[in-house]
């Protein structure tokens, strides 16, 4: 309670109280039906988010800790037990999994990079002062996001596939040899293009609008000692778009982890996406197709607590760096 | 040293602004290419569309459209109808649950704020892919698979929805007028009915228009939880399409089709929301 707003609050109630006469119990009633309020309010939030979050993250721990097995002679029915840590043991031991971590964290390597940098440059452009097309560009490079992922990984699929590849039938046209980004190790620039395209407006908005938030008046004194917009870019605008940047780094980890849909589309084109090509394909490979619904759910678990840890470690990251600058 | 003395309106300023603006035309263009890819490719005849250079239109175009909507006897219709219910009806509903949610947060101190507001921020960090198998082994439990509530149920709470209603009825619901419409008798509900959401209106209209376009995009919760073709959202159907397109090949036009049709759906809706949403909130919300 800030000390303005609540005094001022205070003596208007009282005038107010007693105009309307005789009531030593209403404040009361009103004061409990204040404190209950709150709670009201977030009931429906809290019950969904525990229905929609909660209960399914106990359910898989508890399904992680237990497994089918066989009791008795050889045809006895499957019965679901606690095996303790067997199933995490197996998950750290698969080595299909930990492929897939691998080709998860070249994938990452590329499409986060990428994508922050490119949606810096391109907030940071669009600051510039006097800068034209700022509208026309602003919402080009939006519009990527209201594009489902299962359609541009379609599109961007066809127009990778020789057959209807424009820079394909430029290149027959002009005698070159076939470009085949859907081939060889190209697959991991195949997919993290997708990704950039469709995560560069979003992440470009979060930082365009910090950069907004700014008054212009911050970078005139620079200006009027002759600075340079690269160097009034380097050393004034980046160090205060920090929390945006911050924001979507985590959004672009989040984002990258759960990476599925896209792989998905362009196995209907191509051989060579396994799979178990990433993590959460063969997560629901084990889940749906092996049947291990144990086995899917310890994997899960070592996902969202690895999700929690590289956030948490930027996060804490930047405290640290925010608490030395103050 | 002599690039610091250039003058800001001096010539040597010229070459580098259009280096920038010529930057940013490449990123537009890199960014309109697929979508202006597709709707030629809308035009084109299952032929055309491997002979012809991409960016000229074909000749199949009411073809495609018409082949698109007759597909498996309509299908693709009840999809979009699908899609639209998911996303309106799941983008109402947690706008609502936000909303309500981000004013206890913003206007109320409470016994256990800071707990519940840590926890829903742990919620921001969880993938939702992550989330989705044991939703879907929780929901096939309780009988919700190849329902609508089933993919409902794990769209309608989105703790960054919450955030940011909080963050924006902390800037735009100032603490005298609920005080003020306090001191005039209304309850705490009619509080937040009428005074608190006209002014939360653009800060709900952004959750709203995230919301929408997170559900209409989403993949893999409706792939697990459906199984039934006249359940499947749009994207869920592209997919099938492009699927059953690998072996008959003939598919292709109709799935390209599909996913133009299904981009100008929601381009409408973002532009019809565009005079309400505010997109600024975000950067307002990186703030807090």
């Amino acid at each position: 309670m800030t000390s303005t707003t609540s005094s001022t609050g205070t003596t208007g109630v009282a005038p107010a109280a007693a105009a309307v006469g005789p009531t030593r119990g209403l404040p009361a009633r009103k004061r409990r039906r204040r404190t209950l309020a709150p709670y009201a309010f977030l009931a429906p939030g809290a019950v969904l988010f525990v229905l929609a979050f909660i209960l399914p993250l106990l359910y898989a721990l508890w399904l992680s800790l237990h497994g089918l097995r066989a009791q008795g002679g050889a045809f006895a029915k499957r019965e679901q037990v606690f095996v303790g840590l067997e199933n995490y043991v197996a998950t750290f031991q698969d080595a299909e999994l930990l492929a897939s971590l691998q080709r998860l964290g070249v994938y990452a390597l590329i499409v986060i990079p990428v994508t922050l940098g490119l949606a810096l440059v391109a907030a940071l452009l669009l600051d510039l002062p006097g800068q034209r097309l700022v509208r026309t560009s602003r919402t080009a490079l939006l519009l990527p996001y209201a594009v489902p992922g299962v359609v541009a990984a379609m599109l961007w699929g066809f127009m990778y596939l020789p057959g209807t590849s424009p820079a394909n039938f430029l290149a027959g046209l002009m005698g070159l040899p076939e470009v085949n980004l859907l081939s060889g190790e190209t697959i991991y620039v195949a997919l993290a293009n997708i990704a950039v395209w469709g995560s560069l407006g979003f992440n470009m908005i979060i930082m365009y609008t910090a950069l907004r938030a700014v008054p212009e008046e911050v970078y005139d004194a620079a200006r009027v000692d002759g600075c340079g917009e690269l160097q009034i870019a380097l050393r004034i605008k980046i160090p205060l778009m920090l929390p945006a940047l911050v924001l979507s780094g985590l959004f672009s980890i989040i984002g990258t982890i759960q990476v599925y849909s896209e792989p998905m589309i362009l196995r209907s084109i191509t051989s060579n996406i396994s799979s178990t090509f990433f993590p959460l394909m063969s997560v629901y490979r084990a889940g749906f197709h092996s049947d291990d619904i144990q086995g899917a759910s310890a994997t899960s678990v070592v996902i969202a607590l690895g999700v929690l840890a590289a956030s948490g470690l930027l996060l804490g990251l930047i405290q640290k760096q925010r608490s030395r600058l103050s | 040293m002599s690039t610091l003395t250039t003058p800001r309106s001096g010539r040597g300023l010229r070459p580098n602004r259009f280096g920038s603006t010529l930057v940013l035309i490449i990123g537009a263009v890199y960014c309109l290419i697929p979508v202006v890819w597709v709707f030629m490719a809308t035009t084109k005849t299952n032929q055309e569309l491997f002979s012809t250079l991409t960016f000229i239109p074909g000749t199949g175009f009411l073809d495609n459209i018409v082949s698109l909507f007759q597909y498996a006897d309509g299908s693709f219709a009840l999809w979009a109808l699908n899609s639209a219910i998911y996303a309106i009806g799941g983008a109402t509903l947690s706008t609502l649950v936000s909303a309500a949610a981000g004013f206890a947060f913003a206007v109320y101190d409470f016994r256990g704020k800071k707990l519940a507001f840590g926890i829903l921020l742990g919620g921001v960090l969880i993938p939702g892919v992550v989330l989705a198998l044991p939703q879907y082994f929780l929901f096939a439990n309780l009988g919700l698979t190849n329902t609508h509530i089933g993919v409902l149920l794990g769209v309608i709470v989105s703790p960054f929805g919450i955030y940011l209603a909080r963050i924006y009825a902390e800037a735009a619901v100032p603490k005298e007028t609920i005080e003020a419409t306090r001191i005039d008798g209304a309850s705490e509900f009619r509080t937040f009915t009428s005074v608190a959401v006209p002014m939360m209106f653009p800060g709900l209209v952004t959750v709203f228009l995230l919301q929408f376009i997170a559900i209409w995009n989403n993949f893999l919760l409706p792939f697990l939880m459906l199984s039934r073709d006249d359940t499947f959202p749009i994207t869920i159907g592209l997919y099938t399409m492009l699927n059953r397109g690998t072996q008959e090949g003939l598919l292709w036009t109709q799935a390209i089709a599909g996913s133009a049709v299904s981009i100008v759906a929601i381009l409408l809706v973002m532009s019809s929301l565009q005079r309400f949403w505010r997109l600024d909130l975000l950067s307002g919300g990186v703030k807090g």
